[in-house]
């Protein structure tokens, strides 16, 4: 059984408490259609724990596949050097057919990012390093495709639509599935 | 395991795939339909093999696609990556394009997943080969073997400790 090899620090993009039960970890693409489909599962999952669940994102994008996908995870890991990983994590998966420069440009005046500053994090590669480690981190715990999401440290082999996700979490909890 | 007399051994499904220890069994493929590859001209330097079912995995980040990404880190280790499936030149042709591989994919085709069966990685029942990966050493002994459930993608965490642990 894969587990999570890179331990969770505070270099890491989490929402929830830190000493929650369970920690859900997805390592993710944001040009990926199946993790396109699971952000929302993902947030129906955190509302259902509410406290009890910490969500970590880490990007494993793959880019000989999806073209857009490292400099969305750049545009990202930007956003987040200043305190709005989430909101752009967010609307990168809420835009995720118009992935492109012009919408990072737009996202980031969005969010009242300089758009100067961001061209210039692309264009330098700022944050290529941190996404190149979350990406060999992913490999090395056992990422086999994306999204891949570690429960607890365990690599989850099932599928991730809400009742299977939310039982596997209970089953990490080690309550049985009441709901 | 499978170990004792590899080059004798035609394991069907559920026999095991040839262990660490067994002299990796030499072969020649089919690369492209006009170009073939053969395993003894990599001696020198780590192989990394991996069977795969087949081409045209409806999934995104299937097997082939994922070790295509992780591709820098294998060369790393000066290893070369092999993917094989019983899936003819041509086929395999389409696909690596398709999904821009950079590494060859060998054609198992006739006589169908020969190659498969001396690794002991031929699902007979299904006519395809077990996800069956082999790290073969410079010298063209198998290191390392994992035989993942066919269903599920195995990764390359094994494969990149494997060619770690390989002696400098």
């Amino acid at each position: 059984m894969a587990t999570l090899k890179v331990p969770i620090t505070v270099e890491d993009h989490a929402q929830g408490p830190e000493n929650a039960e369970v920690i859900l970890v997805e390592y993710g693409d944001y040009e990926c259609p199946h993790c396109g489909r699971a952000y929302p599962i993902v947030q129906q999952v955190q509302k259902h724990f509410g406290k009890r669940l910490r969500l970590v994102f880490r990007n494993f994008p793959l880019s000989e596949m999806h073209p857009h996908a490292e400099a969305a995870a750049e545009v990202a890991e930007f956003a987040g050097a200043q305190g709005k990983f989430w909101e752009m994590h967010d609307r990168l998966f809420e835009n995720q057919a118009r992935l492109g420069e012009a919408l990072f440009l737009d996202l980031s005046e969005k969010l009242e990012l300089s758009t100067t500053a961001l061209r210039q994090a692309l264009e330098q590669g700022t944050f290529e390093a941190r996404v190149r480690a979350d990406f060999k981190g992913g490999v090395r715990s056992g990422v086999n495709g994306t999204p891949t999401f570690f429960i607890n440290g365990h690599r989850h082999d099932g599928s991730f639509e809400f009742e299977t996700l939310v039982s596997a979490i209970h089953q990490a909890m080690g309550t049985a599935k009441s709901a | 395991m499978a170990q004792s007399n590899p080059s004798n051994v035609t394991p069907i499904h559920g026999g095991g795939i040839l262990a660490g220890g067994a002299v990796a069994p030499n072969f020649t493929l089919h690369v492209t339909p006009d170009q073939t590859l053969t395993l003894s001209d990599l001696l020198g330097r780590p192989v990394i093999l991996a069977f795969y079912p087949a081409d045209w995995s409806p999934v995104c980040g299937d097997q082939m696609a994922l070790y295509n990404e992780i591709l820098p880190e294998f060369h790393k280790f000066g290893a070369e990556l092999l993917g094989v499936s019983v899936d003819g030149p041509w086929c395999h042709d389409a696909f690596a394009q398709n999904r821009h591989l950079h590494f060859p994919l060998l054609a198992d085709f006739e006589p169908k997943g020969a190659v498969a069966r001396k690794y002991g990685a031929y699902r007979a029942t299904d006519g395809f080969c077990e996800r069956a990966l082999f790290v073969i050493d410079k010298n063209g002994v198998i290191s390392w073997s994992y035989c993942s459930p066919v269903a599920v993608n195995p990764g390359a965490d094994g494969i990149l400790q494997a060619l770690e642990d390989l002696p400098k």
